[in-house]
C-alpha cells in the first residue's frame, strides 16, 4: 500500500510534537504549569472530538458531553484511590464486571427488543433499566470473592509497573462506564428532536453534579468525599499517556469517518428524512454516535481525574459543559484538526497565555477577553477557525473519476445484474 | 380493475383501503392502488389532495390508520422507512432532499451503505475486509454516477449543482438503493421546460434501463399525459378517477377538481358542440 506524503508529513509532524514536548519536559524546559496546560489541551481535544462527532459529524446539539467526562473522572480515580490508597483492587474488579455484565444485559435486552417490534422508547427504556440493575447488583456480590485473588495477581507484579495497568484499565473502565450510561440515556432522549435533545442533555449534566455533590452520602462512596472534592488520586496522567490516547482517539474518529459508516453517520446531519429514506438506520446511527462519543468524554474525565489528582463537582458544573461546545464549533464544526488545534488554544491561551499577558491583578479579564475573541471569530468567521478543514492524513481523498470504457455503448455494465429481479 | 391486457401476474404494490386521518382531518380516504411490475402509473391531483401523504404512508414515515400496504407479499404497514427502503421501494422528494453539504459521489455511496458488507469495527481498524469492500463500493457508486452522465463532477458539493443536476442526482441516489418500485415526487417542479424534457427523457431511460416500476406524482399535465400508461387521480384524500391518460383527460371530476364547476360545465358544453359537429 502506497503512503501519501501529506500523511507522512502529518504524522511527522504530531509525532515529533509529542516527542519535542516530553524531551521539554524531561530537560526541565518547559516547566509544571506548562506541562499541565498541555495536558489539559489533549483531554480537553479527547473530549470536544467526541463531542464533534455526535453534534458536528451527527448533527445531535449535546450538552451532555461533560456529565459523561464527570463519570469518567469519577469512575477511574475511584479505581486507582482504591488501588494506591486503600492497597486493594476492589474498585478495578467491581466496576470491570459491572461494565462486563451490564454489557451483556443490554446485549441480551437489545435482542428481547428487536423481537418486540414496535416497541415505544420508554418502555424499552425500563426493560434496560431492569437489565442493569439486575447486572449491577450481581457485578458488585460476584466481585467481592474475585477481589483478593485479582489483588493477589496485580501485587506479584513490580508495583510501578502494577499501577501502570491499573490507570490504563481504570480509564478504559471509565470510558465504558460513560458509554453504557449514554446507550442508556440515549434510548428516550435520541428520539427528541435536536434542541430538546440539547436541553434534556443538559439537565442530565445538572443530575451528574448532584449526583458527585451528594456522592458521600447518597451514593456511599465516602472516598469520593461529595461537595468536599476527592482528594489523594495518584497523579498518573503523563504527558505520553494522554498523548497516546489522543492519537488512537483521532486515528479512531478519522477512520469512522472515512468509510461508510461514518457517512451514514454524516448523512443523519445532512437529512434524516433522506437518511431513512435511503435506508439508513437513524436512530441507530444516533445511538452508535451518542455511545462512542461518551466514551470518549469518559476516557477523557479519566485522564483528567490523574492530572491534578484532585476532583471536585464544581468542576463538572454545567456551565463547564459549554467549554467542549466552544472549542468545537471554534475549530469548526466538522473538523477533526480543528477540533484538536483548538482544544490547545483553549487551554494554553486562557490559561496560559492571557494569565502572562494581562498584567498582574487583571487575570480575571481574561474571561472578558476570551468571549470578545470567540464574538469576533463568529462574526467574521462563523464557519470555525478550519471550517471543514482537514490535515492530510484526516483528509478524505476521492478516487479518480470513473473511465467509461470506449465501447460504442457505454451504458450496459451493469445491467445483468440488476435484471434478475424481473 | 380495469388494468390493460399487460396484467402478468400479482401486482408489486397493492394498496387496500388506506386511510390517515391528522385529528379530524381525513388527509387520505380509503385510497386503493394496483401497481403491476413494469408499469408507470401517474398519481396527480390538486394541491392538498393527499398524494404526498400516500408517498409517506408507504414508505413508512406516517403510520396509516387504516388500511393494507402490500409490497410483494409482505404488508408494509408498522415497519419503518430504512427497512421498507432495503425491501425494494426508494423514492425522491417533493423538495429536494439531497445531502446537501456532501459531494454527489458520497451522495451515491450513502446509499450503498446497506450493502457496505464490513462492520464498524472493520472499519475502525481499517483491515483488508474495509479495503476491499470500500473500494468495490466506491467503484460501483462511480460507475453508477457515469450512467447518469455525472462521473466527472463526483466532486462537486451537492448543494452548489445546479437545479436540474439536482433533481438528476437525487433519482440517481434513490436509484442507487436499487429498488423495485421508485416513487417519484413531484420530479418537474421547478423545472423549465427544457429540463422537463430531459426528465421525460431521463425517466424513460430509467425505466427501461433498471427494469423499475414507477408510481409518479405530477402537477404537470404535460409529463403525466406523456409518459404515464395509468392514472389515478385524488381530490380530498379520495380517487375521483382513474384510467389511461385519454380517459383522465375527458373526465367531468378531475376537470371540475382542477379548474373549478364552471369550467367544467363549458368543457362539458363545448364537447357537446363537438359531438353536435361531427
Amino acid at each position: 500500500m502506497k503512503i501519501q506524503r501529506g500523511t507522512l508529513l502529518f504524522w511527522f509532524v504530531f509525532l515529533g510534537f509529542i516527542v519535542l514536548v516530553q524531551v521539554l519536559v524531561g530537560a526541565g524546559i518547559l516547566s509544571n504549569f506548562w506541562a499541565t496546560l498541555l495536558k489539559i489541551g489533549a483531554v480537553m481535544s479527547i473530549v470536544s472530538l467526541g463531542l464533534n462527532l455526535i453534534y458536528g459529524f451527527n448533527g445531535q446539539f449535546s450538552l451532555g458531553q461533560w456529565g459523561f467526562y464527570a463519570i469518567g473522572a469519577y469512575t477511574a480515580a475511584d479505581i486507582t484511590y482504591r488501588w494506591t490508597q486503600l492497597h486493594n483492587a476492589s474498585g478495578l474488579v467491581v466496576i470491570l464486571l459491572v461494565v462486563l455484565l451490564v454489557g451483556i444485559a443490554f446485549f441480551l435486552v437489545a435482542k428481547v427488543v428487536a423481537r418486540l417490534r414496535g416497541l415505544d422508547a420508554l418502555s424499552a427504556f425500563t426493560l434496560y433499566l431492569i437489565g442493569l440493575l439486575i447486572a449491577a447488583l450481581i457485578a458488585v456480590y460476584a466481585g467481592k470473592s474475585l477481589i483478593a485473588p485479582i489483588t493477589n495477581i496485580l501485587n506479584s507484579l513490580p508495583p510501578a509497573i502494577a499501577i501502570q495497568i491499573v490507570f490504563f484499565l481504570a480509564v478504559l473502565l471509565g470510558g465504558c462506564i460513560a458509554a453504557e450510561i449514554s446507550y442508556i440515556f440515549g434510548l428516550p432522549v435520541l428520539t427528541l428532536g435536536s434542541d430538546y435533545f440539547g436541553i434534556a442533555t443538559l439537565g442530565f449534566t445538572i443530575i451528574v453534579k448532584v449526583l458527585l455533590d451528594n456522592s458521600d452520602t447518597l451514593l456511599g462512596f465516602t472516598e469520593m468525599k461529595g461537595a468536599r472534592g476527592m482528594v489523594g488520586i495518584p497523579k498518573l496522567t503523563s504527558w505520553i499517556w494522554v498523548a497516546f490516547f489522543l492519537v488512537v482517539v483521532i486515528i479512531v474518529t478519522r477512520n469512522l469517518l472515512h468509510s461508510s459508516h461514518g457517512r451514514a453517520m454524516v448523512s443523519v446531519r445532512e437529512d434524516e428524512i433522506a437518511a431513512k429514506a435511503m435506508g439508513i438506520n437513524v436512530a441507530q446511527q444516533k445511538t452508535i454516535t451518542f455511545v462512542l462519543g461518551s466514551f470518549f468524554a469518559g476516557l477523557a474525565g479519566a485522564l483528567y481525574a490523574h492530572v491534578n489528582g484532585f476532583l471536585h463537582p464544581n468542576t463538572f458544573n454545567f456551565i463547564k459543559s459549554f467549554d467542549p461546545m466552544i472549542i468545537i464549533v471554534f475549530g469548526g464544526l466538522g473538523s477533526v484538526s480543528g477540533t484538536v488545534v483548538a482544544a490547545f488554544t483553549w487551554a494554553l491561551v486562557l490559561e496560559g497565555l492571557l494569565r502572562i499577558v494581562l498584567p498582574q491583578g487583571f487575570e480575571t479579564w481574561r474571561f472578558v477577553v476570551y468571549p470578545l475573541l470567540l464574538l469576533i471569530m463568529m462574526l467574521l468567521r462563523p464557519q470555525g477557525l478550519f471550517g471543514t478543514f482537514e490535515f492530510p492524513y484526516l483528509r478524505q481523498i476521492l478516487p479518480p473519476p470513473f473511465q467509461p470504457r470506449e465501447t460504442a455503448h457505454p451504458v450496459h455494465t451493469t445491467e445483468d445484474t440488476l435484471e434478475t429481479g424481473a | 380493475m380495469s388494468t390493460p391486457s399487460s396484467a402478468p401476474d400479482k401486482p408489486l404494490l397493492e394498496i387496500k383501503g388506506l386511510t390517515k386521518e391528522f385529528g379530524g382531518l381525513k388527509a387520505v380516504n380509503n385510497f386503493d392502488i394496483e401497481i403491476f411490475p413494469g408499469e408507470l402509473v401517474g398519481l396527480i391531483g390538486p394541491n392538498g389532495a393527499g398524494k404526498t401523504t400516500v408517498f409517506n404512508l408507504i414508505t413508512g414515515i406516517y403510520v396509516p390508520t387504516r388500511g393494507v400496504i402490500r409490497f410483494k407479499d409482505t404488508n408494509l404497514v408498522g415497519f419503518q422507512p430504512h427497512e421498507i427502503t432495503q425491501m425494494g421501494i426508494a423514492r425522491t422528494f417533493q423538495n429536494i432532499r439531497l445531502f446537501p453539504n456532501l459531494t454527489v459521489l458520497d451522495n451515491v455511496r450513502i446509499a450503498y451503505h446497506i450493502h457496505a458488507g464490513y462492520s464498524m469495527y472493520d472499519a475502525i481498524v481499517h483491515n483488508k475486509r474495509y479495503d476491499q469492500h470500500e473500494k468495490a463500493l466506491t467503484e460501483r457508486a462511480q460507475e453508477f454516477l457515469s450512467v447518469f452522465n455525472m462521473h466527472t463532477r463526483q466532486g462537486e458539493i451537492a448543494k452548489n449543482l445546479p437545479y436540474g443536476e439536482q433533481r438528476r442526482l437525487e433519482i440517481a441516489r434513490a436509484l442507487a438503493a436499487s429498488p423495485q418500485l421508485l416513487l417519484l415526487d413531484e420530479p418537474a417542479a421547478g423545472m423549465n421546460p427544457k429540463e422537463v424534457v430531459e426528465l421525460m427523457d431521463l425517466i424513460h431511460f430509467i425505466r427501461e434501463r433498471f427494469n423499475l416500476t414507477i408510481l409518479l406524482i405530477e402537477h404537470q399535465m404535460r409529463v403525466v399525459m406523456g409518459i404515464c400508461e395509468r392514472i389515478t387521480v385524488m381530490d380530498f384524500g379520495e380517487v375521483i378517477a382513474r384510467g389511461t391518460p385519454e380517459v383522465i383527460q375527458n373526465d367531468e371530476k378531475v376537470i371540475e377538481a382542477y379548474l373549478g364547476r364552471g369550467a367544467a360545465a363549458l368543457s362539458q358544453r363545448l364537447r357537446e358542440k363537438r359531438s353536435h359537429v361531427a
